[in-house]
């Protein structure tokens, strides 16, 4: 039994049950999120260095030899997931000690908060395709629960939406699983990965691959199946928000990957054809939907899906470059869109309002915040030297290695759209003179604090993986390398036996 | 035996289907609950039918019984699968009845306060 893994998944449990014991303290619940996310933090950032250091790791869930028990294994991708989710998990909590209501709060906020925290790392970190399963329902359902929780109409309404969207989406995957375990008779990833080569029937394997595209390009925001997310990312308060926008999507972005690397590689031709039109669309709609939006959350939303192109476009290149530009670019994207929200959410709540149009003059009252503002914003466009333009440079690269010219001029344009949907920002929120009717609401110190401790923690990281991109890129290089090549994973898993 | 399972599952994933393209909120919740139990139906199928063996390894043996046997692991994943259905479709019922008392509208035609520019 390996404690390093077991770690992020137990962990997140312990603190949730603490939480709850501790119902009505929520003084006492503020201060255990914190403190559980440094840990939580700490022990993912050890485990990724144990993965750097020695390799795959893997442990037999019971003590039950894989392929028949559950294993919960972390190459380089899944650790790195899991690190960055610890890292959103810590500066979402502290930006909640003042983002979140107390009326939320006293409703399990922080009990719900880190149930969703053990989902997200369950799912990067299994081996077992039912036990993915039983992870993305973990997250899904805390993750119901967090949008609708003080059930204000346009939470119920949107919520109404996701819960629809992801219900289906689940049936689609438990109905892809069952007929996958029909086909193949096993159930572990990596058993899989070495089985579904010998199957007869390359048809049925086809289905498959597009039910599981199916199911979690859902959940990941892909083109045709995003709309549920512009339609409720901006319904939650901001934490909510901005720990939905990082993450859970990009946990199906996670899944995708994982499936088209490690077990659906038999005809890559179709499949990756698919994805590169699917990824050039995402871009596409997700773009022009952003450009025709007046309200904060709501274009970042849209954002959302179309940055979820640049991750598929990278799948879909199937070279080591283009795949470590995708883990590149969904480590970038999660740290400046979390961000964003947060910068949002702080406009929110110094002037009660979200619509562009009555917002205004925020760069003449706050300038250094709004350069906050700015780091991100520029990022998420790929402006040198941050973060966000190595991952696009990479992929480019990879794009024109490929000799893919279609997919590289839809994600330049692209990324040009976007670059003007956040000076669109920048202008209406920032930069205009503020309308008479604009009120700010002062804030407290300890609020300021709780408030732009994470941002600004968020921009430097954006910052400084743009200037020191050379050790992210490495891992991201070593994560591609492991996806492409899983003989690693699959003897970490199986053993020597099989290996 | 396996036709007729194979028949009811399409059965069930064709009137999920239906009920979800249905306009009232209740009807889609049903649509979503059939659509989870084709999905069961599917795995329990998927095992192979296999009549009257259990899958029991006799007190004692070291080897199973001969002949076709039952495969246990698809039955347990159902287990699991209507577990989780349960609470997640508890909680939809609980979440459609109060987006119905908030909204005052069942129509999901009318729920397009997200959708909307600011008003």
């Amino acid at each position: 039994m390996n404690a390093l893994l077991v770690m992020p998944v137990v962990w997140p449990l312990a603190v949730a049950l603490m939480a709850l014991f501790a119902w009505r303290r929520r003084q006492f619940q503020a201060a255990l999120s914190v403190v559980g996310a440094v840990v939580l933090l700490a022990g993912s950032l050890a485990l990724l260095q144990a993965v750097w250091r020695e390799g795959v790791q893997a442990t037999q869930i019971g003590g039950w030899a894989a392929p028949f028990g559950i294993t919960l294994v972390a190459d380089t991708f899944s650790a790195m997931m899991v690190a960055i989710s610890g890292l959103m998990g810590l500066t979402v909590a502290i930006y909640s000690l003042a983002g979140m209501d107390e009326r939320r709060k006293a409703f399990g906020y922080y009990p719900l908060f880190f149930i969703l925290l053990m989902g997200v790392n369950g799912a990067f970190l299994t081996g077992d395709l039912f036990n993915l399963y039983v992870w993305f329902e973990v997250m899904l359902i805390a993750s119901f629960v967090l949008m609708v929780l003080g059930g204000a109409r346009a939470q119920l309404e949107g919520g109404f939406k996701y819960v629809t969207l992801n219900l289906m989406s689940s049936a689609l995957f438990l109905s892809a699983v069952g007929i996958l375990y029909g086909t193949a008779g096993t159930l572990n990833m990596a058993d899989l990965s070495q089985r579904l080569g010998e199957v007869s029937q390359p048809g049925l394997v086809m289905t498959l691959a597009v039910l599981f595209l199916a199911a979690f390009g859902i959940k990941a925001a892909i083109f045709p199946f995003f709309f549920w997310l512009p339609a409720s990312y901006h319904t939650p308060p901001t934490p909510v928000s901005a720990i939905f926008a990082g993450l859970l999507t990009k946990v199906g972005v996670y899944a995708l990957i994982r499936m088209f690397t490690l077990l659906f590689v038999q005809d890559v031709a179709y499949t990756h054809t698919l994805l590169m039109v699917i990824a050039g669309f995402t871009m596409v709609t997700g773009v022009l939907g952003a450009a025709a939006q007046n309200d904060f959350r709501r274009l970042l939303s849209f954002h959302i899906v179309s940055q979820i192109g640049y991750m598929v476009m990278g799948l879909a290149l199937w070279t080591p470059l283009a795949l470590a530009g995708a883990v590149f670019y969904v480590v970038h994207n999660i740290i400046a869109k979390t961000n964003l929200f947060l910068v949002a959410g702080v406009v929110r709540r110094l002037y009660g309002t979200e619509y562009l149009k009555e917002l205004g003059g925020l760069y003449r009252s706050r300038p250094l915040f709004s350069l906050l503002f700015l780091v991100s914003a520029l990022a998420l466009a790929g402006i040198p030297p941050l973060s966000g333009f190595w991952g696009k440079l990479s992929l480019v690269q990879a794009g024109l290695e490929a000799k893919q010219y279609g997919i590289v001029t839809v994600a330049l344009v692209v990324s040009l759209l976007t670059l003007y949907s956040m000076t669109k920002i920048w202008a209406q929120a920032f930069w205009k003179d503020p309308p008479k009717a604009l009120e700010e609401s002062p804030l407290r110190r300890a609020e300021w604090v709780a408030f732009i401790v994470p941002i600004v923690a968020l921009a430097a990281l954006t910052v400084l993986f743009g200037l020191a991109f050379e050790p992210v890129l490495q891992l991201s290089m070593r994560a591609a390398e492991q996806l492409l090549h899983p003989t690693e994973y699959i003897r970490a898993v199986l053993g020597s036996r099989q290996g | 035996m396996n036709v007729l399972v194979a028949l009811l599952v399409g059965a069930l994933y064709a009137g999920g289907l239906y009920m979800m393209m249905r306009r009232s909120l209740v009807k889609l919740l049903i649509g979503l609950m059939l659509l989870g139990h084709a999905a069961n139906l599917l795995i329990f199928a998927d095992g192979r039918l296999v009549h009257g063996n259990p899958p029991l390894v006799p007190v004692g043996a070291t080897q199973p019984p001969p002949g076709p046997i039952a495969d246990p692991l698809p039955q347990a994943l159902i287990l699991t699968a209507i577990v989780i259905g349960f609470g997640v479709q508890a909680f939809a019922v609980v979440l459609m009845r109060s987006t119905y008392q908030t909204a005052n509208t069942d129509d999901l035609d009318q729920l397009r306060g997200t959708d909307r520019e600011h008003e």
